[in-house]
C-alpha cells in the first residue's frame, strides 16, 4: 500500500507544510509588517496539506512514521490513513477559505492577537488527524482547544467574550478528561497507548460501554451534542468571523473524527446497542439546536446553534451506520456512513460560507443583531447572493449539496425498519420524524435569517449605509458557494470517490455507476431509489427558461414601480415590518411553550396614557439550568465546605496524616 | 381465511383509533360518544369472530357489549352529566399533544412486549393481543391524564373493552364468566354514578384535584 | 435514437404538458362544485385559464423596495413546482424518467418552492408578507414529520421510494382491506390540505389579515408574476391529487410495457380520477370551517398520530406475514 517514493513525498509535504505554519506563527509575533504574510502562508500550507490528503484518500493508501518527541519510551507516532485524509481535506479546505478571507481583513489592533494563533490552530487540527497514539492525540487535541480558546478571548475587553472563554475552557477540560478515560479504557491493563496496540486487543462489552460513553462525552462536547452544547453558542460568535467559520465548520469535524476513530476503528466490531446513544442524542440535538436557533436574535449565534443541529444529524447518521454494521447489513451501513461523511464535507462548506458572510455583514454594518439589519440585498449585493446560496444549501433544498447528504440519510432511515432489534426498529420512525422536523425547522430558520437581515427595508442607519466587502473576502465566499453548487450536482461522483474509504470502514459501498445516468446517486440499487441532481437541475433549468421565453412572448412586459400595499395606512417607518422575533412568533407559540416554557407578556398603559407599551418574552433554557447551573452550584457548595480544611490547626493536620498512615497500614495488613 | 384476518384486523385497528380519539376530545359529550363508538366496534369485532370462527357463544358477548356499553351506559352517563350540570369541558393534566405522544409510545411498548412473550405460532392471535393491550393501556392513560370523574369511569370501561377484545382473540370466554363480568360492570357503574352524584351534591365539584385537597389527612 | 426511445421521450413530455393543461381545469371544478353547493351559479369551468390569460396581459406593478429576488422568484417557483408535478406518474408508470420521481426528492422540490415563496414574501418589507411567511413555515414544520412517516409506511409496504415502484406494487397486490394504508391515506389527505392552503388550514380566497397565510405572501404580486404564482399553486394541487391517485388508487395506470392504447386508457382513467378528487375537495371545503391558526398543531397532530399508528400496524402485519 505504501510506495517508498510516496512515503518520502508525504513526509516531506507534511513536514514542510507544518513548518510553514510554524514560521507564520513566529513571524506574526515579531513585526507588524510580517502580519500581512501570515494568511497567505497559511493558505499555501493548507493547499499543500490538502493536496497530500486528497492524494492519500483517492489512492486508498496510508503514510506513517514516528518522531522521537513526546513520552520517552513511546515517542510520537503519526499515521495518515484514508479516514484521516478525508477529514484532512475538509479541514484544509476550511483553513484555505478562512485564510483567503483573512487576507482581506484590515490590520487593526485586534489582529495582533489573532494572527499568531491562527496558524497554531490550523496546525493543531491537522496534527490531531495524523496522531497514531493516544498521547499525541490528546496533546494536539488540547493544543487545538487552547489555541481556539485564546482566539475566542482575543477581544478580551468584551465581557461577553470573557464569559464565553470561561465556559469554553471548562467544557474543553471536561472533554479532554473524558477522552483520557476513554483512551485509558482502550489501552487496558496491558497499557499499550499506540493505536496499533489498541487495535490488537479490543475491549470486552462492559469496558466498551464505558469507553463509548466517555468518547461521546469527550467528542460530543467538542462537537456540541446536547446537553454538552452550551459553550458553542457562546464561544463561536465571540471569536472573529473567519475563526468562527473554522471553529464551527471545521473544529466540530475534528470532534466527529475523534468519535469515528474510537467507535469504528479502535473499539473493534460493534454491538447493536452502541447505536442507541448517538442516534437518540443526535436526534434530540438536531431538533433542540434548531429550536434555539429559530428563537435567537443574534446572527452569529443563530449560525452556531445551527451547527449544533448539523452535528446532531451527523451523529444520527453515524449511529445508524453502527447499527447496520453490527447487524452485518453492509449496504445500509454504507448508505448511512456515506451520508455522514458527505454531511461532514457539505456542512464545512456551507457553514464556513455563512459565517464568512456574517463576518462581512458585521464588518459592513458593525451590527450582529438581526433586528438592526435589513435591506442588505441592495447595499451588499454580492454578499447577499453568496449568503443566499449558503442559506438554501443549509436548508437541504435541491439541487444544492445539503440535500444530497440529507437524501442519503433519509434512505438510511427508511432502511431502519429492517433492523431486527426492537428498540432500533421502533426508533427508526421516531428518528425519521425528528429529522424531518429538523429539516423543516432549518428551512424556517434560514428563511427568517435571510429575510430579516437581507430582505425588506433597512431597520437602522448602519444597515442603510452598508457597503460590500473587499475582493479577497468575496473570492473566499465565492469559492465556497461554487463548492456548494458543485457538491449538489456531483453528489454521485463524490460518493463514488468515498467508496474505498466506506468499504474500508463498513465492508460495503454504494453501487457506484449503477444508476441510469453517470452522475446519479444510487442508494441501494437503481430499482429502489435514485437521486439524480443534474437531471433534476436540468429539468428545472429547462422549465425556467421555457417559462421565461413563453411568458415574455405572451405577456405584457412592462413593469411599474409603486408603493407597497398598505391597507390605506402608509407606514414610512421600516420599524413596522416584521422583525426576527415576529417571524419566530408562530414557532414560539407551537414549540417554545413546550421546549423553553416560553411566556409572552404585554403590558399596556391605560387609555389616554401616552407611555409606551411593553412586550416581553421570557424563555427558560432548561438544559443550562439542569446540566450547568445546578452542578456548578453543587460544586461550589462542596468546595466551600471543603474549604474548612484550609484552616485547621497544626495538631489537626497531624491528626489527618496519622489517620491516613494508620489506615494504609491496616489495609496492607488485612487485604494482602 | 385471509379475508377473515383482514376484517378482524381492521376492526381492532378502528378500535385503537377510536381510543386515541377519546384522548383527543375536549368535551365530555364527545368523550362519551367516542366510548360508545369503541364499544360498538368491539361488538362488531366479537360478532365477526363469532361468525368466522364458528363460535356462537361469542354472539351473546357481542350483543351484551353492544346493548350495555354501546347504548345503555353512554345514554345513562349522558343523562347523569346533564342532570349534574357538570362543566362541559374536560380538565386536562397534560396537553392533548403530550397525551397523544405518550399513547403512541404505549402502542409501541405493547407491540414490543407481545413480540417478546408470545410464540410466533400464535400468529393472528398475537396481533389481536398487541392491539388489545394497547387499548387497555390507553384506557389507563385516559384515567390518569384527565381530571374529570366521568372520564375516569369511561377510561375504566374502555380498559374493560380492551380486555374483552384480548379474551376474544385468545380461546374465547365461557358464557358464565361473561355474564358475571357484565354484571360487575353494571354494578360498578351504579356505584360510580351514585358516588359522583353524592360528591357533586356535597362538594359542588367533581374535579378530583379539588377533592384531593379536601382529604382529611393531607397537610 | 431509436423510434421506441423517441416515443418514450415524447410520452414523458406529454405527461409534463398534460399536467400543466389540466391544472386550471381541476381548480375550476373545485370552485364550481363549491359554488353550486352554496346555491350560486359559479364561474364556468374554464375560468382558470381565462384568469391566467388576463393576468399575463396586465402590467406588473412592483413595490419600490422589491429586489431582484422578488422578480425572479415566481419563475423559479413555477419551474420547481412544474418539474415536481411532471414527475409524478399519471397515465403510465414506466416512462423514461420515472426513476427520477423519488418521493423524498419531490417533497424537497416543493420545499424549495415554498422557501423561495416565503423569501419573496419577506422581500418587500411589509407586515403582511411577514405574517404569511412565518405562518407558512410553521405549517411546514408541522406537516413534514407526518409526510416523512407516510413515506416510511409506503417504503415498508412497497420496499422502495420510487413513485412508479410504489404504484406498480399496489397495482399488483390484490385489493386488501388494510388499516395501515387507510390511515396513511387519511394522514396524506390532511397533509395535502395543509400544503395546498385549503380549508381548514387556510382559505384560498380570503384577504383578511387574520386569516391569510398563502395569500399574504403573494399580496404584492401582480401581472405576469402573479400569473406564474397562481399557476404554481394550481400545479401543486394537481400534484397532490395525482400523488394520492398514484399511491392509493393506481388502477387504470398503464404498466411499463404498454403502447399507445394503454396510455390513452391510462390518461382517461387518470383525468377522471383527478377531476373527481377536485370535486370531492370542493364538497369538503363547503362542509367544514377554517380553523384558527393555533388549532392547526392539533389538526396536523392528528395526521402525525394516524401516520404513526399506520407504521405500528404495518410492523404488526409484517410480523404476521413472516
Amino acid at each position: 500500500m505504501e510506495r517508498p517514493g510516496q512515503r518520502v513525498l508525504g513526509v516531506y509535504g507534511l513536514g514542510s507544510a507544518l513548518g510553514v505554519l510554524a514560521v507564520a506563527a513566529i513571524l506574526a509575533t515579531l513585526t507588524q509588517a510580517a502580519l500581512a504574510l501570515v494568511y497567505p502562508l497559511c493558505a499555501t500550507a493548507a493547499i499543500v496539506l490538502g493536496a497530500l490528503d486528497l492524494q492519500v484518500l483517492l489512492s486508498d493508501g496510508s503514510l506513517s512514521g514516528s518522531l522521537p518527541l513526546g513520552l520517552p519510551t513511546i515517542g510520537l507516532r503519526l499515521r495518515l490513513d484514508p479516514l484521516s485524509a478525508f477529514f484532512g481535506v475538509v479541514i484544509n479546505g476550511g483553513v484555505l477559505t478562512a485564510s483567503l478571507y483573512g487576507v482581506g481583513l484590515d490590520r487593526i489592533e485586534l489582529t495582533r492577537r489573532v494572527e499568531p494563533l491562527f496558524p497554531i490552530f490550523a496546525a493543531a487540527m491537522n496534527l490531531v488527524l495524523v496522531a497514531d497514539d493516544a498521547y499525541g492525540f490528546l496533546f494536539f487535541w488540547e493544543l487545538m482547544s487552547l489555541s481556539s480558546w485564546a482566539l475566542v478571548v482575543a477581544r478580551h475587553t468584551d465581557p461577553e467574550a470573557r464569559h464565553a472563554g470561561h465556559v469554553y475552557l471548562m467544557m474543553a477540560a471536561l472533554g479532554t478528561v473524558s477522552l483520557l478515560f476513554a483512551f485509558g479504557g482502550l489501552a487496558g491493563p496491558a497499557g499499550g497507548y499506540s493505536f496499533d496496540a489498541i487495535r490488537a486487543h479490543p475491549p470486552g462489552p462492559a469496558v466498551a460501554a464505558l469507553v463509548l460513553a466517555a468518547a461521546l462525552i469527550g467528542c460530543g462536547s467538542k462537537g456540541g451534542l446536547v446537553p454538552l452544547h452550551a459553550w458553542l453558542p457562546l464561544a463561536h460568535p465571540a471569536a472573529p468571523s473567519h475563526v468562527s467559520a473554522l471553529m464551527s465548520g471545521v473544529m466540530t469535524k475534528v470532534a466527529i473524527y475523534g468519535f469515528m476513530r474510537i467507535a469504528f476503528d479502535l473499539l473493534g466490531p460493534p454491538s447493536w446497542w452502541w447505536a442507541l446513544p448517538p442516534v437518540v442524542l443526535g436526534a434530540l440535538t438536531a431538533v433542540l439546536g434548531l429550536l434555539y436557533a429559530v428563537l435567537d436574535r443574534d446572527l452569529k449565534r443563530v449560525l452556531a446553534y445551527s451547527t449544533i443541529e448539523n452535528v446532531g444529524v451527523i451523529f444520527v447518521a453515524l449511529g445508524l451506520a453502527l447499527a447496520f454494521k453490527a447487524n452485518a447489513f453492509s449496504a445500509a451501513a454504507a448508505v448511512a456512513l456515506t451520508a455522514a461523511l458527505l454531511h461532514v464535507l457539505n456542512h464545512s462548506w456551507f457553514k464556513s460560507l455563512l459565517f464568512l458572510g456574517a463576518g462581512a455583514v458585521l464588518h459592513a454594518t458593525g451590527r450582529r443583531d438581526l433586528d438592526g439589519l435589513g435591506g442588505l440585498i441592495r447595499t451588499m449585493p454580492r454578499t447577499a447572493v453568496l449568503f443566499l446560496v449558503g442559506a438554501l444549501a443549509i436548508s437541504a433544498l435541491p439541487p444544492l449539496n445539503g440535500f444530497v447528504s440529507e437524501w442519503l440519510l433519509f434512505q438510511a432511515v427508511l432502511a431502519g425498519p429492517t433492523l431486527p432489534q426492537a428498540s432500533l426498529h421502533f426508533a427508526a420512525p421516531a428518528i425519521g420524524a425528528m429529522l424531518a422536523l429538523a429539516a423543516a425547522l432549518a428551512a424556517a430558520c434560514f428563511v427568517r435569517v435571510y429575510g430579516t437581515a437581507f430582505l425588506g427595508r433597512p431597520r437602522s442607519v448602519e444597515a442603510a449605509q452598508a457597503h460590500d466587502v473587499g475582493a479577497a473576502q468575496q473570492v473566499a465566499m465565492g469559492v465556497l458557494a461554487m463548492l456548494c453548487i458543485l457538491g449538489g450536482l456531483l453528489g454521485g461522483p463524490l460518493a463514488a470517490a468515498l467508496s474505498p474509504l466506506v468499504t474500508r470502514i463498513v465492508g460495503g459501498a454504494l453501487a457506484a455507476g449503477g444508476g441510469p445516468t453517470p452522475l446519479s446517486l444510487v442508494a441501494f440499487d437503481a430499482g429502489r431509489s435514485v437521486y439524480d441532481a443534474p437531471v433534476i437541475a436540468l429539468f428545472v433549468a429547462i422549465a425556467s427558461v421555457t417559462t421565461l421565453v413563453i411568458v415574455h412572448r405572451l405577456s405584457e412586459r412592462r413593469t411599474r414601480r409603486g408603493p407597497a400595499w398598505d391597507c390605506g395606512f402608509p407606514d414610512p417607518s421600516p420599524a413596522t415590518q416584521y422583525t426576527a422575533s415576529s417571524f419566530a412568533q408562530p414557532l414560539r407559540r407551537v414549540y417554545g411553550t413546550v421546549a423553553f416554557s416560553a411566556r409572552e407578556t404585554v403590558t399596556m398603559p391605560p387609555p389616554g396614557d401616552r407611555a409606551a407599551a411593553r412586550f416581553s418574552v421570557v424563555l427558560v433554557d432548561h438544559a443550562w439550568r439542569v446540566f450547568y447551573a445546578a452542578p456548578a452550584r453543587a460544586v461550589l457548595d462542596l468546595s466551600l465546605r471543603l474549604n474548612a480544611l484550609q484552616f485547621l490547626t497544626i495538631r489537626r493536620y497531624l491528626v489527618l496524616m496519622f489517620g491516613a498512615l494508620v489506615i494504609l497500614l491496616a489495609i496492607a495488613a488485612v487485604a494482602t | 381465511m385471509k379475508l377473515a384476518y383482514e376484517i378482524s384486523h381492521l376492526l381492532a385497528g378502528v378500535m385503537l383509533v377510536v381510543s386515541f380519539a377519546q384522548l383527543y376530545q375536549q368535551r365530555i359529550a364527545a368523550v362519551l360518544n367516542a366510548f360508545a363508538a369503541q364499544s360498538i366496534t368491539l361488538a362488531l369485532a366479537v360478532a365477526w369472530a363469532a361468525w368466522s370462527e364458528d363460535r356462537p357463544d361469542l354472539f351473546i358477548t357481542a350483543t351484551i357489549a353492544f346493548l350495555l356499553k354501546g347504548v345503555l351506559i353512554p345514554v345513562a352517563l349522558h343523562r347523569t352529566v346533564t342532570r349534574l350540570g357538570v362543566h362541559r369541558e374536560v380538565e386536562k393534566v397534560v396537553g392533548v399533544g403530550m397525551a397523544l405522544l405518550v399513547g403512541l409510545a404505549l402502542c409501541g411498548l405493547s407491540q414490543a412486549l407481545v413480540v417478546k412473550i408470545a410464540p410466533v405460532s400464535a400468529g393472528l392471535a398475537r396481533d389481536e393481543l398487541a392491539l388489545a393491550m394497547a387499548i387497555v393501556l390507553l384506557g389507563f392513560l385516559m384515567m390518569i391524564v384527565r381530571r374529570n370523574a366521568v372520564t375516569q369511569v369511561v377510561g375504566f370501561m374502555s380498559m374493560e373493552n380492551g380486555l374483552i377484545l384480548a379474551a376474544t382473540g385468545a380461546q374465547g370466554m365461557p358464557l358464565v364468566v361473561e355474564v358475571s363480568v357484565a354484571f360487575s360492570v353494571l354494578i360498578a357503574l351504579f356505584v360510580f354514578a351514585v358516588f359522583v352524584f353524592r360528591i357533586r351534591e356535597r362538594f359542588d365539584t367533581i374535579d378530583i384535584e379539588a377533592l384531593d385537597r379536601m382529604r382529611g389527612d393531607r397537610r | 435514437m431509436t423510434l421506441d426511445a423517441a416515443i418514450q421521450f415524447l410520452a414523458q413530455g406529454a405527461q409534463m404538458f398534460l399536467v400543466l393543461l389540466i391544472a386550471p381545469l381541476a381548480v375550476g371544478v373545485t370552485r364550481r362544485v363549491k359554488a353550486r353547493l352554496m346555491r350560486r351559479q359559479g364561474a364556468p369551468l374554464m375560468q382558470g385559464y381565462r384568469d391566467l390569460a388576463k393576468l399575463l396581459r396586465k402590467e406588473s406593478v412592483l413595490a419600490e423596495s422589491a429586489s431582484w429576488l422578488f422578480r425572479t422568484a415566481p419563475y423559479l417557483i413555477f419551474a420547481l413546482t412544474w418539474v415536481a408535478a411532471a414527475l409524478v406518474p399519471s397515465f403510465a408508470s414506466g416512462l423514461m424518467f420515472n426513476w427520477a420521481a423519488d418521493v423524498v426528492a419531490l417533497v424537497a422540490l416543493l420545499g424549495a418552492a415554498r422557501a423561495l415563496l416565503a423569501l419573496a414574501g419577506m422581500d418587500v418589507g411589509t407586515s403582511f408578507g411577514g405574517i404569511g411567511s412565518s405562518r407558512e413555515m410553521m405549517i411546514a414544520t408541522l406537516a413534514e414529520p407526518a409526510m416523512m412517516l407516510i413515506v416510511l409506511t409506503l417504503a415498508i409496504a412497497a420496499g422502495t421510494t420510487r413513485l412508479a415502484g410504489v404504484a406498480d406494487f399496489f397495482i399488483a397486490e390484490p385489493l386488501a382491506v388494510r388499516v395501515s394504508l387507510a390511515l396513511s391515506l387519511v394522514a396524506l389527505v390532511i397533509v395535502a390540505l395543509a400544503e395546498n392552503a385549503r380549508i381548514p388550514v387556510d382559505n384560498p380566497v380570503t384577504h383578511l389579515e387574520l386569516t391569510m397565510v398563502h395569500e399574504a405572501m403573494v399580496l404584492e404580486y401582480s401581472g405576469r408574476h402573479l400569473a406564474l404564482i397562481e399557476a404554481a399553486s394550481m400545479l401543486k394541487l394537481t400534484l397532490y391529487l395525482s400523488l394520492l391517485i398514484c399511491l392509493f388508487a393506481p388502477f387504470g395506470m398503464a404498466p411499463a410495457a404498454a403502447g399507445i392504447g394503454g396510455w390513452l386508457i391510462g390518461t382517461a382513467a387518470w383525468s377522471s380520477k383527478l377531476l373527481l378528487g377536485a370535486a370531492l375537495l370542493g364538497v369538503w371545503e363547503v362542509s367544514i370551517a377554517k380553523m384558527r391558526v393555533f388549532r392547526l398543531p392539533d389538526f396536523l397532530g392528528v395526521a402525525f398520530v394516524f401516520a404513526s399508528i399506520a407504521i405500528l400496524l404495518a410492523y404488526l402485519s409484517r410480523g404476521a406475514a413472516e
